[in-house]
């Protein structure tokens, strides 16, 4: 079989996976997020916390408990690095260096997993699991909060309540990602992946010469690291790494765990809200949005126009054989189309357009599918975008699914919108305005741009992948690009639980002869030209000055 | 507890929440997962490491450098490879190159400078200049031919830097010859160390090399740097070598080449590869 129609079984047999999957598993987190009974774990937790799990929250105090749990978060996984040489299992690492340990501890609780330090080198096997492991469950567990807060906001009638963060963030972690992750590490274990509380283990190779061979409970991370859309590797070179990733049919799992939670939350969002039909529409923009980004990552790498590939005759730099260039491209374009930025081949090193690709993937805001529960909420956002432009277009009030979006939903989504855009240009313009950050970029010319370019997009967007050659591990950086993760992150939470506030509050308006209908595919088009549209005007100028001057040199 | 304003009240919340949910997602769950891996996969979960005469020799998912003390390729094995881990192959200290694809310019060696440090100025080769001597090298070693696109015929990266007046092959140092004499009615000259060349156009300039007679994974590192496997064609390259140097049959060499195949899973997932560790050691219990 040609690598091409390999690569391309590979990603038909992705979509079934993921379509068969799409409704019970879809109805499943609707069940958990929406049943009145807590089993007994549950239970005890609640007790343990000292809440109380049947009261509702208005979004005022449901912000205040995330941002509260987000804020020790950051203070308890900065303290444990800190601290870590103190602690069991430091494998004699030293404590993290302050500047690193801040931008890793906002990095793991904001769902980034941006790596401004090397795993191997830095962090001992209770900083792992303890620290960075942990805020890779609770970190998804709260990006879903927000989505199904979101979602009840559309569903609810003249509510003032949301739902209650702790009961979210609980069920979320112990019925839905708890057990999937214990399941799917034992999987990846099967296939090669370490799970051990060793440390290094020295071995002399065939030709005498000296191996360090590492250990560590690395698959029970690797499996939440992908199905929370996380992506911070154990190691340095993430998912590239044999003991991370050992075999090709791992490399499909991975991928189907990074896509898994996200292709079925409209599923959830559509029994939420009573109409199944509208969650099909969104997973529709997901999905055209999401296949034309995988096939294009695959034709511009299997395609390797630049001058390095044409010499090597494939992308091969940075790709492992037992994935190859195919299989790659598609674990890149999902790990950039959601924000999990684990990687399995190095964008750095891609071709000009295929890079691009990547870098273009986030930009979308991380919408198709996008992060755990930061996807849904993002694309919900565009749908309330389009059918705010659909409306001028028409000169109606525009609405979705029964809610006015009026002054306040239009401003608080807008706003939403701008966040990123603000983040990634500012953030870059900073760093290319001056000489000592300038000098971080390995390659020189439009592909340096694209390495600044791609660090704060990929900050500011959560999503936590890298043009790896830029130094970043500098307090300069490590700094700017901690505040791009903090106000990447929370901004738009607070926007959203504001914007859900205030459709609770509303009460539902009927359907009259204007109402534009959401379910059709004529409302997946328009939201798809929104989407594009946007993040094209935004940032067309800066992908013509990196990637763009590059493919065309 | 009622008592307290709510936003202590939260606070206090949060402080338990992100207790109680270290010890279970961070102590209980990796504890109960490893337990259970070793119980169940335990050679996978500790690294599948291989033993000859029972001493561990490496793990047979992790790749390793067969070269000898000096970093010349042992002949009698079936060469990984190249990685941009530490020295090559090291575990504890993954990498990738991350340089980019039009990474085609070198900065020249100025002989007698020194670095900061006081050691000789190494300069730094671009990512196709390594290419280009990848490629010769395992031409040399394979005894075939380690011509490729864009390389030169001593192997650096053909790229020219086009001036109004004059054209230089600049990761050729003087006095080498260039590879091309003119360009578009231009004398090319060889590139002086140290001399700043930024200003004019690149051109890279493709020649007339067919299809290169050594592989793509032959001439390039791995995002990993551990790379276990090398392509089919990489391994049959080599087969003859490592056929003469044991004095076996090359069809023996062969046959075990296609036995330590791994072809795509279920047929579609990912590409046919050789594990080069085993194979190695399936030719020393020969």
């Amino acid at each position: 079989m040609s690598t091409t129609a390999a690569g391309l079984i590979f990603i038909v047999s992705l979509i079934a996976a993921l379509a068969l999957l799409h409704k019970p598993f879809g109805d499943y987190m609707y069940r958990v997020y929406s049943g009145a009974r807590h089993n007994r774990l549950e239970r005890g937790v609640y007790r343990l916390l000292g809440v109380r799990a049947d009261t509702e929250q208005s979004w005022p105090v449901y912000a205040r408990s995330l941002l509260a749990f987000s804020v020790i978060s950051i203070l308890v996984v900065y303290g444990i690095q800190r601290l870590q040489d103190k602690l069991p299992l430091s494998l004699g690492m030293k404590p993290v260096t302050d500047h690193i340990a801040w931008n890793t501890a906002i990095s793991f609780v904001t769902n980034t997993n941006w790596q401004a330090y090397s795993g191997e080198s830095t962090m001992g096997h209770l900083t792992q699991m303890a620290a960075l492991a942990v805020q890779n469950f609770v970190s998804a567990a709260v990006g879903m909060a927000v989505a199904i807060a979101l979602v009840r906001g559309f569903a609810r009638r003249k509510s003032g309540t949301i739902g209650n963060f702790w009961v979210d963030l609980v069920r979320g972690t112990i019925r839905i990602l708890l057990p999937i992750a214990f399941v799917g590490a034992l999987v990846l274990v099967s296939g090669g992946l370490i799970q051990n509380f060793s440390g290094v283990h020295e071995v002399t190779t065939l030709t005498g010469g000296a191996q360090s061979i590492t250990g560590g409970p690395v698959a029970s991370q690797e499996v939440i690291k992908e199905l929370g859309t996380n992506g911070g590797g154990f190691y340095n070179v993430n998912s590239a790494h044999p003991f991370e990733n050992a075999t090709s049919w791992t490399n499909w799992f991975e991928i189907f765990l990074i896509l898994v939670i996200p292709f079925s939350l409209p599923r959830t969002f559509g029994k939420m809200v009573g109409q199944v039909r509208q969650g099909y529409a969104i997973v529709a923009v997901m999905g055209v949005i999401a296949l034309t980004s995988v096939l294009l990552t695959n034709l511009f790498e299997l395609g390797g126009h630049a001058t390095v590939p044409q010499a090597v005759g494939a992308a091969m730099e940075g790709k492992e054989v037992r994935f190859g260039v195919a299989n790659s491209a598609t674990f890149a374009s999902a790990t950039t189309l959601t924000s999990t930025g684990a990687v399995d081949s190095f964008h750095d090193s891609y071709t000009p357009f295929g890079g691009m690709m990547t870098l273009f993937n986030m930009m979308l805001g991380e919408v198709a599918p996008g992060g755990v529960g930061a996807g849904l909420y993002g694309m919900l956002i565009l749908a309330v975008i389009t059918v705010f432009v659909a409306g001028l277009m028409v000169g109606r009030t525009p609405e979705y699914l029964g809610k006015k979006i009026g002054a306040r939903e239009i401003k608080l989504a807008s706003l939403y919108f701008l966040v990123t855009p603000a983040l990634v240009l500012i953030g870059t313009a900073s760093a290319m305005g001056s000489a000592e950050q300038r000098a971080g970029m390995l390659n020189s010319g439009p592909h340096g741009l694209s390495e600044v370019l791609y660090a704060f997009t990929s900050a500011s967007n959560n999503n936590g992948s890298a043009f790896g050659g830029l130094t970043v591990n500098t307090p300069w950086y490590d700094v700017a690009l901690g505040l791009c993760m903090v106000f990447g992150r929370f901004l738009p939470i607070i926007l959203v639980l504001a914007l859900a506030g205030s459709l609770a509050a509303q009460a539902p308006v009927p359907e009259g002869a204007g109402t534009l209908p959401t379910h059709r595919p004529q409302f997946v088009g328009m939201v798809v030209g929104v989407t594009i549209i946007l993040v094209a005007l935004t940032f067309l100028p800066a992908l013509a000055l990196g990637p763009i001057a590059e493919g065309l040199s | 507890m009622e008592r307290m304003p709510s936003w202590i009240r939260q606070h206090l919340a949060a402080v338990r929440a992100v207790a109680v949910l270290t010890v279970l997602l961070g102590l209980v769950y990796p504890l109960v997962t490893t337990g259970v891996a070793q119980a169940l996969f335990n050679g996978e979960a500790n690294g599948s490491i291989v033993q000859v005469g029972g001493k561990d020799v490496g793990s047979a998912v992790i790749g390793q450098s067969f070269t000898d003390a000096d970093g010349k390729p042992v002949r009698r094995y079936f060469q990984s490879r190249p990685s941009a881990a530490g020295d090559g192959y090291d575990p504890t200290s993954t990498s990738a190159s991350n340089l980019g694809p039009e990474d085609v310019i070198d900065v020249l060696p100025v002989p007698g400078a020194k670095d900061a440090e006081g050691n000789p100025d190494e300069g730094r080769q671009s990512l196709l200049t390594q290419v280009c001597a990848r490629s010769k090298a395992v031409g040399e070693l394979e005894g075939v031919s380690g011509a490729r696109p864009y390389c030169t015929s001593d192997g650096v990266g053909a790229v020219l830097k086009v001036f109004p007046d004059r054209a230089v092959s600049v990761n050729q140092a003087c006095p080498a010859a260039p590879f091309v004499a003119a360009y578009q009615g231009l004398k090319v000259e060889c590139a002086k160390p140290g001399e700043d060349y930024a200003a004019g156009r690149t051109i890279p300039v493709r020649g007339n090399a067919g299809t290169p007679a050594v592989p793509a994974d032959a001439v390039t590192a791995s995002g990993s740097g551990l790379d276990p496997h090398i392509s089919v064609a990489y391994a049959r390259l080599q087969a003859p070598r490592v056929a003469k140097e044991r004095g076996l049959p090359l069809d023996r060499v062969k046959a075990l080449i296609d036995e330590h195949t791994t072809g795509r899973t279920l047929g579609f997932m990912g590409e046919p590869a050789v594990n080069v560790l085993e194979l190695n050691l399936a030719l020393d219990r020969r």
